[in-house]
């Protein structure tokens, strides 16, 4: 099973649009690449917060699509990697030759707002009416302990945000196009501390899609694709710490690279899930990137940039290029597919063969839920 | 109608027991009945177990404040209109984590007391305070809207002619109250030092209206002090007061004083920001429960409580939080009523303590907590316990 055709439809601040056109532009974007119509489309993988009152089941109807494999994910940041996941098993177990993978949410009027407050019951009952500073609060109080725990300061998450900004102004798509300095990310003005400005993600509008099909199928197309080494899936991990400063890859890192046969160090660049910085460092950690311990210097020792020494969120993440709902948990893995199929922007990581992509999402009370990850090698056609 | 805004108020069914337990300032969080684990936030089922009998008890309120953060934006108007806003997450001793506003005093690592209490939406919320100490809310511009502080209010006491009213009146300018009208209707008003005593038969709706139009615009609380209950019976053999006389005092009284005094209340809490606008009203514990020997001036008083959550339902998010006193029988009542009586001291303090406190329902003296609870525990028991005495 591969992975093919990243499709980025691009993102826009504001749209009176709904969800559905989105996703109709990420489906006409799939065909448009893979040559493949409605017809040859047996399975929909589809995640969006914005899709309300319809689910998966409407857009088969709505998009003209017959398929026998179905599935739709609420898992926000987490179901990219959950929808390559599902999709790869269908595909090899028979149940559909064909998946497209969709995610893609309207940002417009109150969307956001209604969106935070009908998030989760949890958040509903005992987070907002403590001054419902939505996501903003939560991470928050997430990142307070991050930075204790790993010894980091703002300057080390400013250096992630400046990098991934250096990298958004080589991928035309991005929604940010003024560079950043170290100076601006600090002067950001406060949101919910520590968290400041250029440490929040800017919720838009757009969509994402690939395709899982079998490696055959993908070469008789004549498509560029990926394979997958390994993944991992986690929901609810670590439920008696007190504040989160880990989550499930810290459960199944070793399994997540004896599978795929490589290590850390056989990455040649990575895409995290970066709203906000604190989860990047985060991701590195349980991954095994580097270690509590040695973060602070892992950071200090490092760049970021696509060019440097650990090409990181090479498109500029959706710290740069926007968080357009469901759709940034697609974000890592199209730009991660791109790169190791050379297909990137300006952005193009030399000799970029194997990534590593994580996911992370729903804060549903206290911290997030789910944690995905998966290491993708290009392949040849 | 004055705009209603406040905190999110949309709460699941189960966590209105939290906010229930708020209002008389419990601190109550799930426990399963089968493996003894507390839950939060609320639940339909033990994350331990899977029981489905989780009971809403009393619980340790100890803890530790373990990260906090401090929130200059919301997507909340009410909240808007008052950032800077601090939260902060709270490891109860008790097992769960809360997530609570967090007194302006305390730092990350230190040990809490966490407390519940019912915020401008009528819901409840929880506050982590100081482990000791008589930390006050008052002064804390995130927990003042969720106190009535008498200090330098100025406020009405319906009838300074009961006992009642004028232990009231007594306790609120020993709180620090800047001005207290009493109303009497007796001939000759009644003198109590630092009280201004006004012309108020209740009764009257034209004698209301007539002083709501005068000093309606200058009052930020009103104590509505003119009821009572006396034992009685239904049918009526050897009452000392007329049915329909207690009607009138305990239910049309508060019924005229409502309507003339809650709009002029209700423009000054939207006019004048955190300013601690409130009603209370002092009811007899047996309007909670018939046939415990106070007849008809007990169903008087339950038309009085009625008609108090009635306001309270309507004076939701307007800034004007109502406050249920529910005494037991008091000293001045007479050798009639069964001990333990109240002393009128103790009402006055009650009143004041439930208003520093943020209080909506305060029980006042052992024989009102006492029943209090058994209506808590079950009403319909409580009446047939009423047959056996």
């Amino acid at each position: 099973m591969v992975l093919a055709c990243p499709v980025s439809v691009p993102y826009v601040r504001h749209s009176e649009r709904p969800a559905h056109w989105w996703i109709g532009r990420a489906l006409r974007g799939l065909a448009d690449a893979s040559g493949l119509g409605p017809s040859d489309i047996d399975g929909l993988c589809a995640s969006s917060f914005t899709l309300g009152p319809d689910t998966a089941v409407a857009l088969t109807q709505h998009f003209g699509l017959t398929t026998r494999w179905l599935d739709h994910l609420p898992m926000g940041g987490a179901a990219g990697i959950i929808a390559l996941r599902r999709a790869a098993r269908a595909v090899q177990a028979g149940d559909a030759e064909v998946v497209a993978c969709v995610a893609g949410d309207t940002h417009g009027g109150s969307s956001f707002s209604d969106l935070i407050a009908g998030f989760s019951r949890f958040s509903q009952d005992a987070v907002l009416p403590y001054g419902a500073g939505g996501p903003n609060a939560s991470f928050a109080l997430i990142t307070r302990e991050i930075m204790r725990r790993y010894g980091l300061g703002r300057e080390a998450f400013g250096k992630l945000c400046v990098a991934q900004r250096h990298n958004a102004l080589h991928y035309g798509k991005a929604l940010m196009k003024k560079p950043l300095s170290l100076e601006d990310y600090l002067a950001g003005r406060p949101i919910a501390d520590p968290i400041t400005l250029f440490d929040c993600v800017m919720p838009c509008a757009g969509a994402e899609g690939f395709l899982v099909l079998r490696e055959e199928r993908a070469v008789d197309l004549g498509l560029p694709f990926a394979r997958i080494l390994s993944t991992q899936e986690r929901h609810n991990a670590w439920p008696d710490d007190t504040v989160q400063y880990r989550c499930g890859w810290a459960l199944d890192s070793e399994r997540f690279w004896s599978a795929a046969g490589v290590g850390p160090d056989d990455v040649d660049l990575v895409q995290t899930y970066d709203d906000y910085p604190a989860i990047v460092a985060m991701q590195w950690v349980d991954l095994g990137f580097t270690s509590a311990d040695a973060i602070a210097d892992f950071i200090d020792r490092h760049s970021f940039t696509f060019d440097g020494s650990f090409p990181h969120n090479t498109s500029g993440g959706q710290l740069s290029v926007g968080q357009a709902g469901a759709a940034g948990g697609w974000l890592g893995l199209n730009e991660a597919l791109r790169q190791v199929t050379g297909a990137g922007a300006d952005n193009q990581v030399s000799d970029a063969r194997i990534a590593c992509v994580s996911g992370f999402g729903m804060i549903n009370y206290d911290r997030g839920l789910c944690s995905t990850a998966a290491l993708i090698a290009g392949g040849r056609s | 109608m004055s705009a209603r805004i406040g905190p999110p108020a949309a709460r699941s069914r189960e966590a209105l027991s939290l906010s229930a337990a708020a209002a008389a300032g419990r601190f109550r969080l799930q426990q399963c009945a089968d493996c003894g684990g507390y839950a939060y936030p609320a639940r339909d089922a033990c994350p331990a177990c899977w029981s489905a009998d989780l009971q809403w008890r009393d619980a340790p309120d100890a803890g530790t404040l373990v990260s906090d953060t401090v929130q200059r934006h919301s997507f909340n108007e009410w909240f808007g209109a008052r950032s800077p806003w601090r939260m902060g997450t709270v490891s109860l001793d008790a097992g769960p984590v809360a997530l609570t506003h967090v007194h302006e005093s305390l730092e990350i690592g230190q040990r809490v007391r966490v407390i519940a209490r019912t915020d401008a939406s009528g819901q409840g919320v929880l506050i982590a305070l100081p482990e000791t100490g008589d930390s006050t809310m008052t002064d804390d511009p995130n927990l003042s809207h969720l106190v009535c502080d008498p200090a330098g209010r100025s406020i009405l006491v319906t009838d300074i002619g009961t006992v009642a009213g004028r232990a009231v009146a007594a306790a609120l300018l020993e709180a620090g109250a800047a001005r207290v009208h009493g109303g009497y209707s007796q001939a000759e008003a009644p003198e109590i030092d630092g009280v201004d005593a006004i012309p108020l038969d209740p009764a009257d709706g034209q004698s209301v209206a007539e002083l709501a139009r005068r000093i309606g615009d200058s009052v930020d609380q009103v104590v509505f002090s003119g009821g009572g209950a006396w034992p009685g019976t239904a049918l009526g053999e050897g009452d000392a007061v007329d049915a329909e006389d207690e009607m009138a005092i305990n239910y049309f009284g508060l019924l005229n004083l409502a309507r003339a005094f809650v709009p002029r209340l209700q423009a000054r809490a939207a006019d004048g920001g955190e300013a601690g606008h409130a009603w209370v009203n002092l009811l007899s514990v047996h309007a909670l429960c018939g046939g415990t020997g106070f007849g008809t001036s007990a169903a008087s008083q339950a038309a009085a409580l009625s008609l108090s959550q009635s306001l309270r339902a309507e004076l939701v998010g307007t800034g004007v939080r109502v406050v249920d006193v529910l005494t037991g029988p008091l000293e001045a009542d007479g050798a009639s009523a069964p001990p333990p009586r109240v002393r009128p001291a103790q009402l006055g303090a009650a009143v004041v303590a439930a208003l520093q406190q943020g209080l909506e329902r305060v029980p006042v003296g052992p024989a009102a907590e006492d029943l209090l609870n058994r209506y808590e525990e079950n009403p319909w028991v409580l009446e047939r316990e009423a047959l056996l005495s």
